[in-house]
């Protein structure tokens, strides 16, 4: 979606504030509310695109307006109402009312704790070759789905190269909307400033998005 | 790795108001983890686990110790440039690693940067959780247009010609910034190296420091 999450590139938000000595998290909520996101993607509550898209969906001025962790709670509320293991009445009342369908891998454990420490992999076998090698000049597409996708817009329509292969992946187009894995091959794009910002862009800056197969088009 | 001046049940030392947000937010992530803990769907002492965890152990230390090996070790660095992830389970339990982490070298031609400009992909079990202003607006808006000033926010500024390779974190591949060893650390232990990579310099916003 064309949502304002999509930032590269945009001007005026300003300088970049660095705070000496961050704490992991600010206020106490803040950590329970990544753990909780955290646990209930083990469990298979809910997915990361799923989780991402939600947040995406928060209107604009909720958005620039939220913390990080306010947007992830935002995210995660909409998220297990729209997949209705929460009702709105039980977050109003503070409690479960009624029992919930249970979650592919049961409720999230002390002895889930280690796994989850570790990234899980996004790699899925698939029988296609890639289409595309290391060298080969690419366009991405202009599409402007209302739905999730990881093609930023300040790349759509621009050539690149393929720089790398990097397997082929869940794709996160498919899977934040419950249509599957759908997985699909991976590669690391680069393109040149001048191409993405125009003649008066930085000669020295080169920018590489990780793009899925399904958003480029040979030029 | 937390600052314990933060208790974070009350006010500190931001220059912000959160007024009655903190209340609220407080109230309704606790009733939210009372649902799901009513229906079975966490324990919250795997909460506090996962809390634990990312508060006390998971940081920079982390990838400041692959750096270091890199540094001391060409075999490794060359490992790690090919696949980080492969090469870091090389160096034993501590350092647990996800796949596809991508090692990319600083050299005096070339200078990488880090961003997610659609969130906030970062190396977590390298660096810890990101900073905030690496999951704002002003850093993902404007590394990927104008990264030369972005740095000089961090106060580092390059030679004109070094190329800026700026890498957007848009799946989940995952990046760490190799930074160069720096002069006059010649004859350092690993410990020692491991000391002066800092997070910045693995997310290309820094230098590693040596302290005079």
């Amino acid at each position: 979606m064309n949502g304002v999450h999509d930032m590269g590139g945009m001007d005026g938000f300003g300088k970049v504030e660095v705070e000496a000595n961050e704490p992991a998290f600010h206020e106490k909520w803040e950590g329970r509310v990544m753990a909780m996101v955290r646990a209930m993607g083990a469990n298979g509550g809910i997915n990361i695109d799923a989780q991402r898209f939600s947040r995406e969906s928060i209107p604009p001025a909720t958005y620039l307006g939220s913390s990080y962790y306010k947007k992830w709670m935002l995210g995660l509320e909409r998220t297990l109402l729209e997949r209705k293991l929460v009702g709105q009445d039980e977050i109003a009342a503070g409690h479960s009312l009624r029992s919930s369908p249970p979650l592919p891998r049961g409720k999230f454990s002390m002895a889930d704790v280690v796994r989850i420490l570790t990234r899980g992999s996004f790699q899925r076998d698939v029988a296609k070759k890639p289409v595309f090698k290391i060298g080969d000049k690419v366009r991405t597409k202009n599409i402007n789905p209302a739905t999730h996708t990881r093609l930023p817009r300040y790349v759509r329509g621009h050539v690149g190269v393929i720089e790398r292969i990097n397997g082929s992946h869940v794709y996160p187009d498919s899977a934040a909307h419950g249509h599957g894995e759908d997985p699909q091959w991976l590669y690391t794009v680069v393109f040149s400033a001048r191409e993405l910002w125009g003649d008066d862009a930085d000669p020295t800056l080169k920018v590489s998005i990780e793009a899925f197969e399904p958003y480029l088009e040979t030029t | 790795m937390a600052d314990h001046k933060h208790d974070n049940d009350h006010g500190h030392g931001h220059d912000h108001d959160h007024g009655s947000e903190l209340g609220e937010m407080q109230l309704r992530v606790r009733a939210l983890e009372t649902i799901l803990t009513e229906k079975g769907y966490v324990d919250p002492a795997a909460l506090d686990a996962i809390v634990e965890a990312y508060e006390t152990r998971i940081g920079p230390r982390n990838g400041a110790r692959v750096v270091a090996r890199a540094w001391v070790d060409p075999t490794f660095k060359a490992a790690l440039l090919k696949d980080a992830s492969e090469a870091i389970r090389t160096m034993g339990h501590e350092n647990r690693v996800g796949d596809h982490l991508i090692a990319v070298e600083n050299t005096a031609e070339r200078h990488n940067v880090i961003v997610c400009t659609l969130c906030s992909c970062y190396p977590w079990e390298m660096l810890g959780l990101p900073p905030v202003w690496y999951k704002a607006a002003p850093y993902r808006s404007r590394a990927v247009k104008d990264p030369r000033g972005v740095l000089a926010d961090f106060g580092v500024t390059l030679p004109k010609e070094t190329e800026i390779r700026v890498w957007d974190s848009t799946a989940e591949t995952r990046f760490l910034v190799l930074p160069m060893r720096p002069a006059g650390t010649e004859g350092w232990s690993e410990e020692q190296l491991a000391e002066i990579v800092t997070r910045d310099s693995m997310i290309g916003t820094g230098l590693p420091k040596v302290s005079p």
